[in-house]
């Protein structure tokens, strides 16, 4: 349970002439659920994407059970068990929640679509009662309950979740990390990138504060709970 | 729509839309009617612009008052209900129109049996111009990239069968095929290019590719004969050709078969051919949108972000659209030349691709019977109104304006079976809705 799954050493990363991640190191182990804490711009989304290759890592490596993946397409990457819900949702509207859930299989083929459906309808059995609406014509929690399962269609073995708490209504938060909590239990390894630090951190065996790019803090969920920076920072000093 | 009361009839209502209607037309038709030039004077006749108002004011008293029955309210509601996006229909969901794919196939056997070959001139037009459409509703309707220069496919597969006739002595056989690759693989070559733009920059750089093309049939005159043309030639019946004389002492096709000679024999053999391949493309088209393939090309154009999270590779989905969109143009453009006899560059110009854009947008985009029948419509209706010729375009105008009011989505309204998983080794019941 403490070999690292992924490991990211000395990141760099650019937009242009700015550089957005200033040599970034962390590592998650297997089964652990991390996360990443920040304010806006701090380079949270963009250090989640580049694991996806996009943006491609300037300098640094990202090691993926041992195997540098910093130059692999992103559809390799997907196929060999990293699974991604994208920053804001972005379910196909005009697909149904099946049709949805369908497209997460693409990386690795559709031979186990239908059991994997089944297991997704009972983790969120609210996807289930919808199962043939138009992703569109659903609640934003109900939409970013569809764009985890889709993630989790493609069987990962690490899942990156970005801002799944953006633009909710606090009490379907409570619901999306109460099911994160029962997805973690089942052994899955979570790298959760969130601004709700009170929540993530409670989800989190540890956890790492980002700002402007680089690092700044690291440990336990409990211990940054109670750290008096992260306090100020991100909690509301209370 | 008031749908509280259906059963009232509001007459008062009807008897002030037609006194509007009325004005209207007295305003309009007035002064065109009414007055009448006569040297330097005018004289009024009154009459003629009274009949028309009152033809104007009981049609429109009519017309309100069968809006407010049941059944006109029905087909308000139908205007009204164009609503947004795809419609879904259950994974089980038979049509009910499955009768009108073997009444097409009874239709398409029986017509050459009683038409000229005027008629069978237009829906030959008319089918190359399905294929069109059904090309560039993959690559606009499902996959969502804009492509203002389709028309260069259709050049490349026209003049494909030109040049491979003069320069290298190949027959419409083996040109067929060819042509679908050469499109293709020029559909490929643009897609490179064009992989990062979306939208207006996407339309503007096809739009220059298809002019780019056009630019050089036209002035590549040792090659292409510029302006004058080339000319192209016709399919063989197993080798057996349709002239009245076979070329290199072979036999002619009514010869062979001792039957009397017949000129328009090869226009039925053209649209036979046609008429196979475009049923093929259908074919394809249904089974490519269930597939995989389809599916992507459909979450690219709803979200490409999404796609990219997902690890899609976008360059593979973007690149197959264009390629296969393509290819069709290829097809079409070889039933072109050879129906033509005859290529030259003003065939291909950009009106062309505008011409086909609106097929698919008025057939509803990513809806291949609406695609069918815009192709019919727009490229029939022309042909049967030769007397309106120069207002062609001004009533392709007008309708696309009605189709923006009315039919924003398209003629048919977009709707596709849903997909479900393959069935596996493991069921699970359906719970009931």
């Amino acid at each position: 349970m403490t070999r690292p799954i992924i490991e990211l050493k000395d990141l760099d990363v650019f937009y242009g002439p700015i550089q957005a991640l200033k040599g970034v190191s962390l590592h998650i182990n297997e089964g652990e659920t991390v996360s990443l804490i920040g304010s806006n711009g701090a380079g949270k989304s963009t250090l989640l994407m580049s694991i996806f290759g996009q943006p491609r890592a300037a300098g640094g490596q990202i090691l993926y059970q041992g195997v540098d993946i910093t130059h692999k397409s992103s559809h390799y990457i997907a196929s060999n068990g990293i699974a991604q819900s994208p920053e804001g949702r972005r379910v196909f509207p005009d697909m149904t929640v099946e049709e949805n859930l369908l497209m997460g299989t693409i990386p690795i083929g559709d031979k186990h679509a239908k059991e994997d459906m089944q297991r997704m309808f009972e983790l969120f059995p609210r996807l289930e009662e919808r199962r043939n609406q138009r992703a569109m014509t659903m609640s934003g929690g109900e939409q970013q309950m569809l764009a985890i399962a889709r993630a989790l269609m493609s069987r990962p073995k690490l899942l990156l979740l970005d801002e799944p708490s953006l633009g909710l209504a606090p009490i379907v938060v409570k619901q999306i990390f109460a099911t994160l909590r029962e997805l973690a239990k089942t052994g899955m390894t979570i790298f959760l990138v969130e601004q709700n630090a009170n929540h993530a951190l409670k989800l989190s065996d540890r956890a790492y504060v980002m700002v402007n790019g680089e690092i700044r803090l690291t440990g336990t969920g409990k211990e940054l709970l109670v750290n008096e920076e992260v306090r100020n920072a991100y909690l509301g000093g209370h | 729509m008031s749908s509280t009361t259906p059963k009232k009839i509001d007459v008062k209502k009807s008897l002030v839309e037609a006194i509007l209607a009325g004005l209207i037309a007295l305003i309009v038709f007035g002064p065109i009617v009414g007055v009448v030039l006569e040297g330097y004077s005018f004289n009024l006749e009154s009459t003629r612009v009274a009949w028309i108002i009152a033809i104007v004011m009981a049609g429109r008293f009519a017309l309100s008052l069968f809006l407010q029955t049941p059944r006109g309210l029905r087909i308000l509601e139908g205007f009204e209900s164009t609503g947004s996006g795809v419609h879904v229909l259950p994974p089980d969901y038979k049509s009910r129109l499955r009768w009108i794919i073997p009444l097409m196939i009874a239709i398409a056997v029986a017509l050459p049996f009683f038409s000229n070959s005027y008629l069978l001139g237009v829906v030959i037009l008319g089918l190359i111009y399905v294929l069109l459409g059904l090309g560039l509703n993959i690559v606009v309707g499902l996959a969502g990239l804009l492509d203002l220069g389709y028309v260069a496919f259709y050049a490349i597969g026209a003049y494909g069968l030109a040049l491979g006739y003069q320069y290298l002595g190949l027959g419409f056989w083996t040109v067929l095929p060819l042509a679908a690759i050469t499109a293709g693989l020029a559909g490929c070559i643009l897609g490179f290019p064009v992989l990062r733009l979306h939208g207006d920059y996407l339309a503007i750089v096809t739009l220059g590719f298809g002019e780019i093309i056009r630019l050089i049939l036209n002035n590549w005159l040792s090659l292409t004969g510029g302006p004058n043309g080339m000319p192209a030639p016709l399919p063989t019946f197993f080798g057996l050709e349709f002239g009245k004389r076979a070329k290199d002492g072979g036999v002619p096709f009514h010869e062979f078969f001792g039957i009397a000679y017949n000129p328009d024999v090869k226009y039925y053999f053209i649209y036979a051919v046609l008429f196979l391949v475009v049923l093929a493309v259908l074919y394809i088209k249904h089974r490519l949108v269930k597939m995989p393939v389809g599916r992507a090309w459909e979450a690219l154009r709803e979200d490409e972000i999404a796609c990219r999270s997902m690890g899609l590779n976008h360059v593979l989905v973007k690149l197959s659209a264009f390629t296969i969109g393509a290819s069709t143009a290829g097809l079409a453009g070889v039933f072109f030349a050879t129906y033509q006899g005859f290529v030259n560059p003003t065939s291909f110009t950009f009106f062309e691709s505008a011409l086909i854009l609106a097929i698919v947008v008025l057939g509803g985009m990513g809806s291949t019977i609406g695609v069918v029948i815009a192709a019919f419509v727009l490229t029939v209706a022309p042909e049967l109104l030769r007397g309106f010729a120069e207002y062609r375009v001004l009533l392709f105008g007008i309708l696309m304006v009605l189709m923006m009011i009315w039919r924003p989505r398209g003629l048919i309204r977009i709707s596709r079976t849903g997909v479900t998983p393959r069935k596996g080794a493991i069921h699970y019941e359906r719970t009931a809705p």
